[in-house]
This record gives C-alpha cells, structure tokens and sequence, in this order.
C-alpha cells in the first residue's frame, strides 16, 4: 500500500460518486485505494492506522453530507474519530492533515475527484508518494 | 512598647491591626522598615505565612524582628505546609521568644502560589489548629503527653464574611467560635450589609469575641479584575470596579486608599464591628495614609 | 507519549499488555488501546527509519497473578513489556517476570466514577479510615482539595465553587446541601478531630481472616 491513499467510502454516498466517476472518465490519481464500508461510522481509530501501518500515504473517510445518514449519526461519529486520530498521528510526530472527514452527495463526482486530488497535491508536497 | 494585643482587645474602643509581608529572600532591611513604620500606629502586626503560597521569609522570622522593636505581632500559621509535629514544635519555639497571639489559618492551595509541584500537607485544618493551641495552652500536647513549660497564647481565627453560599462557612465560624477564640479578623469586606449580616450570627454565638473586619485597598479596576479571579475569598463589587475605572490614570492608589477610609469610618460610627485589619501587601509604607483618612491616627 | 517512547527505546520486540476490568472501563488500558497505541508506535519508529515488534495481548485483571501468568509464553518471546494496566497490575506483572523490564504506560491517577460519558471523576483516596457517614455519603478527603474535616475553607469561590478550580465544586457546599436535604446539618456542626492518617500504615496490608 506503499504511497497509496486510502478512501473509506460509504456505500449510500461516497462509493457511487466514485463509480460514477470512474463511469464519466474523470481522472483521478492512480494510487487511489477505494474500499467500501457500509458508513462512514464504521471506520474506526484502529483502521485508520492500521492503514498507515501498511504503508498509506493518507486516509480518507467519506460519508454522507449531514442530515442524509442512514444511520443518522454515522456521519457524525465519523468526524470525531478522524479528529481524534489526527491528534494520535501528531502523538508520533506525523504531521497532522493526512486524515480527513469528507461529506458527499451519491452525485457528487466532480467533489469527489476533487477531494482526492487536493489530497493527492498536500501528500506530494511532503514527498510521500513514490 | 505596645500593650500586649489581648490587653488591647479587651479596653479599646476600635482596634486596628495591619499586616506585613514578608520578604522573598533573606535580605530582612525592607521589612524592618516597614515594621518600624507601623509598629506602634497599631494595635498587632500580622506577619503573614507564605501566603498566596508563594514561598517567603517565615512568619516566626518577622515576629521575632517585631518583638526586637517592641511591637506586638500576631504569628500566623496555616497548615499547608506543616504537619502537627512541625506545627507544635513552631508554636512552642514562639512562645518562648514572646510571641503570644496566633492566627489559626487553613492555608491557600498549593496550587494558587509559584511552587505548584509541591506536596500539600493539611495534616490539620484551621478548627483543630485552634483546638490544638488550646491543648498546649493547657500543657498538653496533641498526643497527651505532659509539657515542661506551657503556652498562654491569644488566640485569634480568619472568617470570609462575602462567602457564597454563605450557610456552610457560617457552620465553620461557628465551629471556630465554640472551639474559643479571642478575636476574628476577616477577608476582606466590601458591603456592609454582608458585614453586618456576618456580625448578628456572631454575636448570637459568642458576644465577647472580638471581629476585626478586613480592608484590601483595591487601586484600579484591572486589580480587582485580577484579585476576584485568583486570590481565595476576595470578592471585590462592581460598584467600586466602576468607580475605579473612572478614576484619572495615575490616582488609583489614593482612591483605594479613599474607598477604603470611607469604609472604615462607616464601620466605627455605626460600631458595626470591633475593630479593622489593614492588609496592603506590597505598600505597606502606604498603611499610615489610610489610618489618617480613616481618623485613626 | 514522549515518556512511553523513552521507556521503550533500547528495545525492538516488546508485548503490549491490556487489562480486562478498570483500565478497559476508563477507555485507558483494555484490548482496545492495546491495539491504538501498539499501532502507533509502529508507526513511530518506521517513522525513524527503524523496526520494532510488538505483539498484543490482554489478560481479564493483571492484578491477579494467574491471570497474569497466563501471557508467559508471550512474555518470553519479548525483550520488554509495555503494561497498559494500573499500578497494581504493573507491579503484579513485575513481580511474576522478575527477569524482565515492565514498563507502565499509564499514570494511575484515582479511584474514580464515570459523572457522564467520558468524564471520569475520583471518588475514593483509599485513606483506610472511612468518613462518608458523617459527610451524607461525600467524600472530604479528596473531593475537597484541602481534604478538609471541618470544611469549608474561606477560598471557596462565588457559587459554591472550589478555590482552585472554578469548574469543581466545593465537597463542603455539596456536604452542606445533601446533609440539609436531610435534616442532619448537626452533622457538619459537629466539631472533627485530627485525621488518623496511619489509620492503614503504609505500604499497606491487610489479611482476609476466612471464617
């Protein structure tokens, strides 16, 4: 996972606007990892460094915008825990800012895409990826 | 030579105590001179103990350099950084340089002062100090055991007349009261209603103690700002807050000094209390001021 | 985090040990942040360029010592182990291991009670000479900051806060109004003599008599 960005997407919201945008040909960065989790509250701490661990260059956790979870909260607690897993990458002196909370409309592809490159640039900088 | 204080308490009229800091070091020449400056305007000098918990030159130290001059201190002990043995020993030690009148003090935190690592002892808090002076007033220790040479101390205790709630620290006066003590000096007051309020629960209790209401001067708004927010049982009014932000940059000492007079006459006239402590840590050489606008000179 | 990192600087194979009981309540020791801080560690040293090793375990209480015993295999395939436990479970763990450096990776702070979710207040010193009957069930010595047997002080701050911490209440206001509650402020007046503070000398011990 050498580099990679990992991309927790909901299945109600996230994860369709990233099949759509692969369907309507916009480019994203070839090191994106996409994994599809039923909410965005189903991430936990424990997963989002576990992925670092294996070698992610950053974490995305995407969900539905608020007021639209299914699981009514799930958006929500999903915040709170990138938040608290950023100051836990700080613990250890990685620089904060290679987690983050994103929110999107199942349509949202341009958003989306969007997310993933301002992602991409921020790790670039810091020369993460190979 | 001052009249012993307990014989003071007894005969004046109105009676007026003060207080003085000590020094944070060795150098004791600031201190003499402030000694020297009000030992005999009035009737007892605090010497207060290592208050704020800020460490300083000890109380027992500057009661000494006030005996030497032939004033009448008032030793005050707190139980903060002490243990009953340490406490003992120190009462003792000062009974034999005639040091003879105490303040039975609880202590600040340690954590309002600058050495906020250390260990809080509180092994005794203010009421069973007072007991305890009592016990070897009796020639006893703590412990029951038998003193070669006894202690005849006056004994005194502190009050926060403006607590809120009042009810449990009116208990805790109580508790003082009944434990005996010859004179109360108090936080400083501020509203006379609050003095006078305090004043009718202690004479229900105990008509011959002697209370000593306190007066911090407060010169400037920011001050009192400061004072409410980090100094235990200080709680200065808006009114006054108000009246020194009106007041011309450069006079808030002399309007301090005015308020506090203005007080001080109202609590002799109405005989609203037995009397005043002074406490003007840091101007200490600005204390005479006061007893002249006050008309206690 | 800084302290942990020190601790386990020499070594490259370590066992992180959780506990099952008070740790795991207080979100600060249990299988969970067993796995949380072994992840982060990891991440640690790789930021450093190096390796380490952990292996993660968690045994129900690491103050009882056959249960703590039951990470023996694991214990002897590590240079050091990381205990997540309180300072009881710790010692237990030092004691079975002799051979080997126990490290705490938690400061035991109090005995203490969930207020709300998250917040954990303490409730118990552990003096070993019990007041709560005269208080109406609260506890002077250390829920007064002063540990104060004829309370208030007179710093308590306007509204019936503590003198050191606007945010705490003042135990003698809380005393003062539980005992009102029920009619037995005589119990306040009441005047309370030194504290015996040896009441269980130190180090303590006390033997069960079965029976």
């Amino acid at each position: 996972m050498r580099g990679e960005i990992v991309a927790f997407c909901c299945e109600r919201s996230a994860y369709p606007a990233a099949d759509l945008a692969g369907k309507g040909k916009l480019c994203y960065p070839d090191n994106l990892r996409v994994i599809r989790i039923p909410c965005a509250g189903r991430v936990d701490a424990i997963h989002i460094l576990k992925a670092f661990e294996k070698g992610a260059a950053a974490v995305l956790v995407l969900g539905c915008e608020d007021g639209a979870c299914h699981h009514i909260t799930g958006n929500i607690r999903a915040r709170e825990r990138v938040r608290y897993c950023d100051m836990l990458l700080k613990e250890v002196g990685l620089d904060g800012g290679r987690v983050g909370m994103f929110n999107v409309a199942p349509n949202e592809t341009h958003k989306f895409v969007r997310i993933v490159n301002e992602m991409n640039e921020k790790i670039k900088e810091s020369g993460e990826t190979k | 030579m001052a009249i012993p204080f307990r014989e003071a308490l007894k005969t004046k009229d109105f009676v007026v105590t003060a207080e003085a800091g000590p020094v944070k070091g060795s150098n004791v020449s600031k201190m003499v001179e402030h000694v020297g400056l009000l030992k005999d305007k009035v009737d007892a000098l605090n010497v207060t103990d290592n208050q704020s918990s800020v460490m300083r030159y000890p109380s027992l130290g500057t009661c000494l350099l006030i005996r030497e001059r032939g004033g009448e201190p008032v030793f005050q002990v707190t139980c903060r950084d002490r243990n009953r043995l340490a406490i003992q020993a120190d009462i003792l030690f000062a009974w034999s340089r005639e040091v003879t009148n105490i303040l039975c003090l609880t202590g600040d935190s340690i954590d309002v002062g600058d050495h906020k690592e250390a260990k809080p002892v509180f092994d005794l808090d203010s009421v069973q100090l007072i007991h305890l002076v009592h016990t070897l007033n009796s020639g006893k220790d703590m412990a029951g055991n038998d003193l070669d040479g006894d202690t005849d101390f006056c004994i005194g205790a502190s009050a926060t007349p403006s607590a809120d709630p009042i009810e449990p620290q009116l208990i805790k006066v109580g508790k003082k009261l009944e434990a005996g003590v010859s004179f109360v000096q108090t936080q400083a007051v501020y509203e006379l209603d609050e003095l006078k309020r305090f004043m009718e629960f202690v004479r229900k209790v105990d008509g011959k103690v002697k209370v000593l209401a306190g007066i911090v001067p407060v010169i400037g708004a920011k001050m009192a700002g400061y004072m409410n927010e980090n100094v235990p049982g200080i709680f200065v009014p808006q009114y006054i807050i108000d009246e020194l932000a009106q007041t011309p940059k450069g006079q808030g000492v002399s309007k301090g000094i005015e308020i506090a007079a203005r007080m001080i006459r109202q609590m002799k006239e109405e005989r609203i209390c037995d009397g005043v402590h002074i406490m003007f840590i840091g101007r200490e050489e600005r204390v005479p001021e006061i007893l002249e606008a006050a008309g206690l000179a | 985090m800084e302290e942990i990192k020190q601790m386990i600087a020499p070594y490259n194979k370590l066992l992180l040990a959780g506990c099952g009981t008070c740790v795991t309540v207080c979100w600060a020791g249990g299988e969970k942040e067993v796995g949380i801080l072994a992840s982060q560690l990891r991440l640690a040293r790789s930021a450093e360029g190096k390796e380490i090793s952990i292996l993660e375990a968690t045994v129900e209480r690491q103050c009882e010592k056959e249960m703590a015993a039951e990470l023996k295999d694991k214990v002897g395939e590590v240079e050091a182990v990381l205990s997540l436990a309180c300072g009881a479970g710790v010692q237990t763990m030092a004691e079975l291991f002799e051979e080997k450096p126990i490290f705490p990776a938690l400061n035991t702070a109090f005995i203490g009670m969930p207020e709300k979710e998250g917040l954990w207040v303490e409730m118990c010193g552990a003096c070993g000479d019990c007041f709560l009957d005269r208080t109406g069930g609260i506890c002077p010595m250390v829920r007064c900051a002063k540990g104060l047997l004829n309370g208030p002080c007179g710093g308590t701050r306007r509204g019936g806060k503590c003198e050191i911490d606007p945010e705490k209440d003042c135990a003698w206001v809380l005393i003062y109004r539980r005992l009102e509650k029920q009619g037995r402020l005589d119990l306040m007046r009441k005047y309370y003599p030194p504290k015996n503070f040896r009441a269980v000398k130190s180090p303590g011990r006390i033997q069960a008599v079965k029976a």
